[in-house]
């Protein structure tokens, strides 16, 4: 698998500083669970926070450093003391088979089985998914093998990530790992590859802009 | 010989986490502590400004990489990065309420590197000095923009409003800044 489309420098600093906020972490954690590559950046990018720390460091606070060392080794719980067990064999047993990776796995309940899709349309089926934070509709969107997403522009961010098949915007094919960003200069409609049903995972912070007047009148029920 | 003793110290502190890791080494855990406790609650009190809370804040991060120690991997950045970004997170979390999803390694979707390097200890020593002067060079207006990121915990989008820039240049400073960081490191992705 080779990740052809990665995140962006900016989203992937926003992601290293925290300032992400929960839905677009989702995509881009989940992204990053698949790419090496955009793993690498992000240890560069913790470094480099690291170093900005050291080089400019508060005035240091000791004044009460052994009444906090007596305060945090109460809180080491007496299980804490054992040395860590990795469960990795376990878990590798079942390598492979898995499409959800986490974070996003946990969001949906389960692998792709545990997903209860619901009708758009046309073929093509959803799943909100439901956050504390408010301010992203966040989504697993299947579409049919072959058919296009209806041609739509953003009035905000799109993130897309590719989990299952593939599909084509314009020129650019988007398969598994895949991240797409759009924004409000993008107007585009996405194809599903022959073949296939593509599922992704879809952040948005605006309603879609639908050229079609059908989409349009009834995009409110179906919270797009 | 400056420089040695630094990045020797390095070493060890990325040596004392494998220890609390794999053993629980009490001893070990508390050099941590020493080393960073004072820098920790600093860092905490620069954007939290309450004494009480930076407390407990810069000891629920020690507990952390108490409880993490396990999971730090030197090839993926020194002591110093992973710490900092414990505490960055916790101060994060602390006012922002809703949950903070990330990747997990154990996981068996997850992807992990093709090829694991093996000279790692040496080679993230050597990074670090390098970053540093790659980040000494970056002209002033990357510069201010990666400390407003790191220090003020904003995102770029916020950035772009703060400084009154339009939302392209702020993209575009950030990936030229970075650019050049992965170029001074010999191009890692
Ligand atoms: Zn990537
Ligand atoms: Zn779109």
């Amino acid at each position: 698998m080779t990740i052809r489309h990665h995140v962006s420098d900016e989203l992937l600093l926003d992601y290293a500083t925290g300032a992400l906020s929960e839905g677009w972490r989702i995509a881009v954690a989940t992204h990053l669970a698949l790419c090496p590559q955009g793993r690498r950046r992000l240890s560069l990018m913790e470094m480099a926070g690291g170093v900005l720390v050291r080089e400019h460091p508060p005035e240091p606070l000791r004044s009460n450093d052994d009444e906090a060392w007596i305060s945090i080794k109460k809180r080491l719980g007496v299980s804490e003391m054992q040395p860590a067990v990795l469960q990795a064999d376990d878990l590798a047993v079942r390598g492979g088979a898995v499409v959800l990776p986490e974070p996003l796995r946990s969001y949906v309940g389960g692998d792709l089985e545990s997903v209860k899709w619901r009708p758009l349309g046309r073929g093509a089926y959803h799943m909100p998914i439901e956050l504390e934070d408010e301010s992203t509709k966040v989504r697993l969107l299947r579409i049919p093998a072959g058919k296009p997403v209806p041609e739509h522009g953003h009035r905000g961010r799109e993130l897309t990530l590719v989990l299952s098949g593939s599909f084509h915007d314009g020129e650019a094919l988007f398969a598994r790992g895949d991240l797409e960003e759009a924004d409000e200069t993008l107007q585009h409609q996405p194809v599903a590859t022959e073949g296939e049903d593509c599922i992704c995972l879809a952040v948005t912070d605006a309603p879609l802009k639908f050229r079609s007047w059908l989409l349009r009148a009834i995009q409110p029920i179906l919270g797009i | 010989m400056k420089q040695n003793s630094k990045s020797a110290a390095k070493d060890d502190l990325a040596r004392l986490i494998a220890r609390v890791g794999s053993s629980r080494d009490m001893e070990a855990f508390e050099r941590i502590f020493r080393a960073y406790a004072p820098q920790v609650r600093a860092f905490m009190l620069q954007r939290v400004r309450d004494p009480q809370l930076s407390e407990e804040l810069m000891q629920e991060t020690m507990v952390t990489v108490w409880r993490k120690a396990a999971q730090f991997d030197p090839s993926r950045g020194t002591p110093s990065a992973w710490i900092f970004t414990i505490a960055r997170n916790l101060r994060i979390d602390n006012y922002r309420r809703s949950r903070r999803p990330d990747f997990d390694p154990n996981d068996p979707a997850f992807v992990p590197e093709p090829e694991p390097a093996a000279d790692h200890a040496l080679e993230t020593r050597d990074e670090e000095t390098r970053l540093h002067a790659a980040m000494t060079g970056l002209p002033s207006e990357q510069r201010d923009l990666l400390k407003l990121a790191f220090f003020e915990d904003v995102s770029h989008s916020e950035i772009a409003d703060r400084l009154g820039l339009p939302l392209g240049t702020v993209k575009s400073r950030i990936r030229l800044a970075f650019s050049k960081l992965r170029a001074a490191l010999g191009d890692r992705p």
